[in-house]
């Protein structure tokens, strides 16, 4: 299929659509590893092994209900900037774009769901909402997976569960993450103990795009690294009854003493942000995330008033590399890319402003 | 003939020291004893050298036992699974148990006892499947070995496996 007219340069629902603690939850994600019994895992398995794993998840895939939603991307058909796309819009992973052999990801047509087919393990299955909603997209996910059950046999065992590629999943397999929007605690200081106390439950702090990626925008991932000896929903009600309203109580507050105390600083960072981004004729990927950043924390604290939310989410996006090639339609060096992310950005304040 | 130490003048040099300052060179030798209390060196322990070795040797046969744990059903080795940290196939978690253990144990806060969700129709299907992978590798060796008779029969057997 082609992904180039589908994804074009539309909004992302599952960042797009409000949801509770927005202002500091940009997003939730749940994610489950499985495996094929009867095949190795793809680290021993030949290509012709690799067919015949995709083949089997194809083929039953498309047999179930949730089939008849879904397209299939070959991934190892795809060009290059197709699959930088579905990097960008968190679709499937770095490691699944830059992988080798078959492979592929079936996406839902509203993005909210992805199953990676032979990235680490066999079947990668994912759903996606906006703000915290991880019980919901485990109500979501658990029914996928009970459809899949009822077609294929998942390698699984008494004591250690479903069994996984790397012992770091077995288990549960279950991977439960959201994206935080802290630019208060970074500002006052007090990330440090955030990201220690998090530490401290066995959850894992990175950057945006997960594993090996630097926190940039003072956006960041947060997620479980257990996944045995404890139910889904066990880990599942400690990241929503514990970690992150404790983490949201904490930013808003640091928010607030900002406002009260520092009012000129904070505002003076906002505008400046606004300033930049209105004005700007060659910006990077990563300036443009900081002052986005800025932006955002100004709509939350009633600064800001003439911008949507949406619009600064769609940025978010659209002004990463591969989108803005796809969005002018053609292939632009670094310093091409600096100069149309300035010209989007700049149309997309002002249409909102006018 | 020996260089006597410079200090006691008594035991022979056994420490010798070369030092430049300011532009000068000068040389020591001293006993042991005399180093020691100049501060030039520090008199170490009496190693118990064949304790040292036998507990190298004890954690070498170990390690080499463990690292030795091969899984019938894929070919993967221990030593193999440490240099990438991916395991081979389902059945290797039962033939690295002893190995793998201690490492699933320290990185998921000290159970090794699942409690989450259990799929509906777990049981003898899933374990009568381990078994294709064995075959599937068999076949393919068979194939490449251009023995068509066992490649025959193995496909039947797997056929058989794999029906439902």
């Amino acid at each position: 299929m082609n992904t180039a007219n589908w994804l074009s340069g539309d909004s992302i629902r599952w960042l797009n659509a409000g949801g509770p603690l927005q202002e500091v939850v940009l997003s939730s994600r749940v994610r489950l590893a499985r495996n094929l019994a009867g095949f190795p895992f793809l680290s021993r398995a030949d290509e012709g092994q690799r067919r015949q794993i995709y083949r089997q998840m194809y083929e039953r895939l498309t047999q179930l209900p949730i089939g008849a939603d879904l397209a299939f991307v070959d991934i190892n058909e795809t060009p290059y900037l197709d699959r930088q796309l579905l990097v960008e819009r968190h679709l499937i992973s770095r490691q699944h774009a830059e992988g080798e052999g078959t492979r592929g990801v079936a996406l839902s047509r509203e993005e909210t769901i992805a199953l990676m087919i032979n990235e680490e393990d066999h079947l990668r299955i994912q759903v996606m909402g906006c703000g915290l909603c991880l019980e919901e997209l485990w109500q979501q996910i658990d029914q996928i997976d009970n459809q899949l059950h009822s077609v294929v046999d998942f390698a699984f065992n008494d004591q250690y569960g479903y069994l996984t590629a790397c012992p770091t999943n077995v288990g549960t397999g279950i991977r439960v993450s959201v994206m935080l929007h802290l630019p208060a605690l970074k500002l006052v200081g007090e990330l440090e103990k955030v990201s220690r106390a998090a530490k401290d439950m066995h959850l894992a702090v990175r950057g945006l795009h997960g594993e090996g990626t630097e926190a940039i925008g003072d956006f960041y991932q947060v997620s479980n690294q257990i996944t045995l000896g404890k139910s889904e929903t066990e880990i599942i009600s400690e990241f929503c009854s514990v970690m992150v309203p404790k983490i949201v109580e904490y930013e808003k507050l640091a928010r607030e003493v900002l406002m009260r105390e520092r009012p000129a600083a904070i505002e003076d960072k906002i505008w400046r942000a606004f300033g930049l981004l209105e004005n700007a004729r060659t910006i990077s990927t990563e300036e443009s995330l900081y002052l986005l950043s800025h932006l955002r924390m100004g709509i939350h604290l009633g600064r800001v008033a003439n911008i949507p939310l949406n619009t600064i989410n769609d940025l978010f996006i659209q002004t990463q590399p591969a989108h803005l090639q796809k969005l002018s339609g053609m292939i632009m060096d670094g310093e091409a890319r600096s100069v149309a992310r300035a010209e989007l950005i700049r149309r997309r304040l002002n249409n909102n402003n006018n | 003939m020996p260089i006597q130490c410079q200090r006691c003048k008594a035991a022979p040099a056994t420490v010798h020291l070369t030092d430049i300052a300011q532009g000068e060179k000068y040389e020591r030798h001293l006993c042991a004893d005399c180093a020691e209390e100049e501060g030039v060196v520090m008199k170490t322990q009496q190693a118990p050298l064949n304790e040292i070795v036998t507990k190298f040797i004890m954690h070498k046969a170990a390690a080499q036992e463990l690292a030795d744990l091969t899984c019938p059903q894929c070919g993967l080795t221990f030593v193999e699974f440490r240099g990438s940290g991916l395991l081979g196939c389902p059945n290797d978690y039962v033939a690295f148990q002893r190995a793998l253990d201690p490492l699933i144990e320290r990185s998921h806060g000290g159970t090794l006892q699942h409690v989450g969700k259990v799929p509906n129709r777990a049981g003898n299907q899933v374990q009568s499947k381990i078994s294709l992978i064995r075959l599937r590798r068999e076949l393919q060796q068979a194939i490449t070995e251009e023995d068509y008779e066992l490649a025959a029969r193995l496909r039947d057997q797997i056929k058989e496996l794999e029906t439902p």
